[in-house]
């Protein structure tokens, strides 16, 4: 042991890239959008990230699901070209566009050679300006929303995850799928994805991040030609989701296995002065890798799953702690039970001196090392700034993991750890767990 | 033959002493430790980034009979302590040093990696280096990590219509040969695994006369070599380690054809597999025109033919596509998938995928979607350059499968250079329904009074 202790300790006093080694710029274009570059000329290509504040949670009241299918039919064809003219010219100009939406943002991403990049933008312009969203690809694309929804409908993680939302966010967006259901995806018109799309597509919710072989004078002029021309103002936005489930257990019948066990409470922003303490305190419960408390005691020691995570979900209308676990029905009952000790046993007794350290150490040294690509680092940017964080953010945030002390934690754990509150949601055939909803 | 090929590249690998830096890619180089570890080291200096594995080329297909699970078993095991580590304790450094780390099991290889700073590349090297010689787990530790395995196994598979469904098909592809068998294990003999078995599956396989070392990341191929010779340099070679020789397939002579009903299913398919050849050392031409084919009948976005005819301009399906994962040790499987719009039987879907192949072998190659193919292989080194970690991976698949640093460089040019006649000459060869496994997913038809759910 001796000797491998004075190795660990000694690569612990060794210096820390402390900081990301990257030097990003705000660009504001002559139209006035405002972009984060890294200017990184190695490889001749570019990644861009587009995302519009907001996401599915902007679908109208009655349309849910519009905002999925429009976005699944933004590779449909646009302008003059059917979606197999637009496929083909993609591939001919070797570009990468995705298209993802989720409960808060729609996410574009682009990826093209340096060669072809004015001829990859026109194509993206006409994307965000002109998508033809013709019948035929409509109803293709409609079918295999329901198929999807079918099928989520039939499995127990995502059964488990819209039966959480449905008891914790009543009467909000976030209560319900976004992809929709099939009565509301059926119903959608051609002129419902039209207004969806002005609804989330707007100048005045949209962030951008560059990162490759492109600098800041070229990049504004390409922006406004890309951006310029989109509806000024979309639809408002929703209100607090709060997070209003009651504390206890509910499940949820299903012929398979292994249960699987959606978990969570109430949680804190980033806009809470908690925010670091209580990002580090559910990195030491929950967090990912093999040496969370209750990776610990539920897999290590006990051996009834396979992975176990917990961890802040801090989103645009709603901040919870939410976890995941899945064990055969026999024990389900028994993780249950773990996962409610452990719940107490923090907010009791807080943590140790150790376990903060190991946990800022870890945060710490990873963070640089998440910088190491032009994609990954134009998708961070990009979520910085939707986050609200400042373009120093990066050479800033170790420091703030450091400035957390014990005390913080200590107290954060305390106020904001509430075993009573802690909402269970069981998909399977478990064994001796009583609902308690 | 693919066995002979194999132990020439190997030779081959350990006749050259030097790094021998290659051509065609110039952030790559290779050497060969005394004791027989193979070394590949990928530059990439544009973030303080080191990604360390260790690939061992014993996989899930070099289990004893009887004991299925066993290398996978084993992989968790690695994480129980040696001589001079606690069990767990390998992480806990690793995360200590603002790292993460993980393993992986495959039929034809096991995998352990670091992703750290570059500067910590010593320590995972003495403590990957501990382990491939020092393990020791505890009884108890060992029977608590084989619950484990089996919530995996229940979270992967028993959990998933889809996932029992593969690996029924996938076991009526293969008579003969362990590629039929899941890497997980089956569960009544995961069950019956002991901490035994997986340190005599350790001692036959691991050591560095087995394994490749792969650094890739912010580092110099000087530092990789004197850091690996310190400390794998002292290991000696494994005089239990042998050439992989595995029993073949015999040659098949007769379609075969499984149905799986489960009421988990909400869309029902058919997908059916086709026994193909694999990237062999020096003849990946043939692996490459079916990677083509592959593309031209279901790759990405809506042109390739089984898309436009079947998701678009009819509308009978919800989804097609073609599949076929070209590296690997033995012989491998080119597959297609119909997923029938619900007006549709899994009989009239498989029609239509026998009618997509016709019309394939009957039109032929389409010149202006091959080109446009050309040009994405050729956009994707680029693009390549930007993903460390899966080019240190396709290096690390590639060398388990028989293949070398050379045959994964010569890959693009052999792919920019694959004609149409080689292309539908490889559809040719392989669409012979002989020689297939043709497999329905589906519901179980209800009785009537239970018809609503």
């Amino acid at each position: 042991m001796t000797r491998i202790i004075a190795a660990a300790v000694l690569a612990l006093c060794a210096a820390f890239p402390a900081r990301a080694a990257i030097d990003i710029q705000e660009v504001t274009t002559p139209g006035g959008f405002t972009a984060w570059l890294v200017e990184e000329r190695s490889i001749p290509f570019v990644a861009l990230e587009l995302r519009f504040r907001g996401g599915a949670s902007l679908d109208a009241a009655d349309k849910r699901g519009a905002i999925h299918l429009m976005n699944g039919l933004l590779e449909e064809g646009a302008g003059d070209l059917d979606a197999q003219g637009f496929s083909v010219a993609l591939e001919e100009l070797a570009a990468e566009f995705s298209f993802d939406v989720a409960d808060d943002q729609l996410a574009i991403s682009a990826k093209f050679l340096t060669e072809n990049r004015e001829e990859a933008l026109a194509l993206l312009r006409s994307v965000l300006l002109e998508p033809r969203f013709d019948p035929a690809a409509i109803e293709r694309v409609r079918g295999q929303v329901l198929a999807n929804i079918a099928s989520a409908m039939k499995d127990p993680d995502d059964i488990s995850m819209d039966a959480f939302d449905r008891i914790a966010f009543p009467g909000h967006p976030y209560g319900s799928a976004y992809e929709g259901t099939p009565e509301s995806v059926t119903a959608l018109t051609r002129d419902d994805l039209i207004a969806a799309k002005d609804r989330v597509m707007t100048r005045d919710r949209v962030y951008i991040s560059a990162v490759g072989d492109i600098g800041a004078d070229e990049l504004g002029p390409l922006l406004d030609d890309l951006l310029s021309d989109l509806p000024e103002e979309g639809a408002p936005f929703p209100d607090p989701a709060g997070f209003n489930a009651p504390g206890g257990v509910t499940v949820v019948d299903f012929d398979t296995p292994q249960s699987v066990v959606t978990f969570g409470q109430a949680g804190v922003g980033r806009e809470d002065e908690d925010f670091f303490p209580a990002f580090i305190l559910t990195q030491i419960i929950g967090g990912g890798g093999f040496n969370s408390r209750l990776m610990e005691e539920v897999r290590r020691n006990r051996g009834l799953t396979y992975g176990i995570y917990a961890g802040i979900y801090a989103m645009e209308y709603t901040d919870m702690i939410l976890g995941r676990v899945s064990t055969v029905n026999d024990r389900v009952a028994e993780t249950v039970a773990v996962v409610r000790e452990e719940w107490e046993k923090v907010a009791e007794d807080g943590v140790t001196p150790e376990e903060l350290d190991r946990a800022i150490t870890y945060l710490t040294g990873a963070y640089p090392l998440r910088f190491d690509g032009n994609e990954r680092i134009a998708n961070i940017l990009v979520g910085m700034q939707m986050d609200g964080y400042g373009i120093d953010y990066p050479l800033t945030r170790n420091d703030r993991i450091r400035a957390v002390t014990l005390e913080d934690v200590r107290r954060v754990a305390a106020e904001r750890i509430s075993p009573d509150d802690l909402v269970f949601v069981v998909v399977g055939e478990p064994e001796g767990l009583e609902a308690s909803n | 033959m693919r066995i002979l090929s194999c132990l020439a590249a190997a030779g081959l690998a350990l006749a050259v002493a030097g790094p021998t830096a290659v051509a065609a890619d110039e952030t790559v180089t290779e050497f060969t430790l005394d004791n027989g570890m193979e070394v590949v080291v990928i530059e990439d200096h544009r973030a303080p980034v080191a990604v360390h594995m260790v690939w061992y080329r014993v996989g899930a297909a070099d289990e004893p009979l009887g004991k299925s699970g066993i290398a996978h078993y084993l992989e968790h095991l690695m994480f129980k302590g040696t001589e001079t580590r606690e069990a767990g304790e390998f992480s806990a450094v690793v995360e200590a040093n603002g790292g993460t780390d993980n393993a992986f099991t495959a039929q034809d290889y096991t995998g352990y990696f670091q992703r750290v700073a570059a500067d910590r590349l010593g320590l995972m090297m003495e403590m990957e280096a501990d382990r491939m010689v020092n393990l020791r787990i505890d009884p108890e530790l060992a029977r608590l990590e084989r619950d484990v395995v089996l919530e995996e196994r229940n979270q992967r598979t028993e959990n998933s219509a889809g996932a029992l469904f593969a690996e029924q098909r996938v076991a009526t592809q293969y008579l003969q040969h362990p590629y039929g068998i899941p890497i997980v294990g089956w569960k009544h003999e995961i069950e019956g695994l002991t901490r035994e078995d997986a340190l005599e599956f350790y001692a036959e396989h691991y050591g560095p006369n087995n394994a490749v070392l792969i650094v890739a990341g912010d580092v110099t191929p000087d530092e990789v070599r004197t850091l690996a010779e310190e400390h794998y340099g002292p290991i000696p070679a494994n005089p239990e380690i042998e050439a992989r020789a595995r029993p073949q397939e015999p040659p098949q002579i007769a379609p075969r054809r499984i149905i799986y009903e489960d009421p988990r299913v909400a869309q029902p398919y058919v997908l059916r597999t086709y026994l193909a050849p694999e990237r062999d050392s020096g003849d990946q031409r043939r692996a490459a025109a079916l990677g083509y084919l592959s593309d031209l009948l279901g790759g990405e976005g809506p042109t390739p033919l089984m898309k436009r005819v079947l998701e678009v301009e009819e509308g009978t399906a919800l989804y097609a596509s073609a599949f076929y994962s070209s590296v690997s040790l033995d012989d491998t499987t080119f597959g297609l998938i119909v997923v029938p719009t619900p007006d549709r039987s899994l009989e009239e879907a498989e029609a239509d995928m026998d009618r997509m192949i016709a019309r394939f072998l009957d039109e032929g190659v389409d010149e202006a979607a091959l080109a446009r193919l050309k040009m994405r292989e050729r956009a994707d080194t680029v693009y390549d350059m930007d993903r460390l970690q899966s080019r240190a991976r396709r290096y690390g698949t590639a060398l388990m499968s028989g293949l070398t640093v050379s045959d994964v460089q010569d890959w693009p040019e052999i792919k920019q250079s694959i004609t149409s006649e080689e292309i539908e000459q490889a559809a040719a060869d392989l669409f012979d329904l002989k020689r297939s496994v043709t497999g329905y997913l589906t519901r179980p038809a209800a009785p009537a009074e239970e018809v609503s759910q």
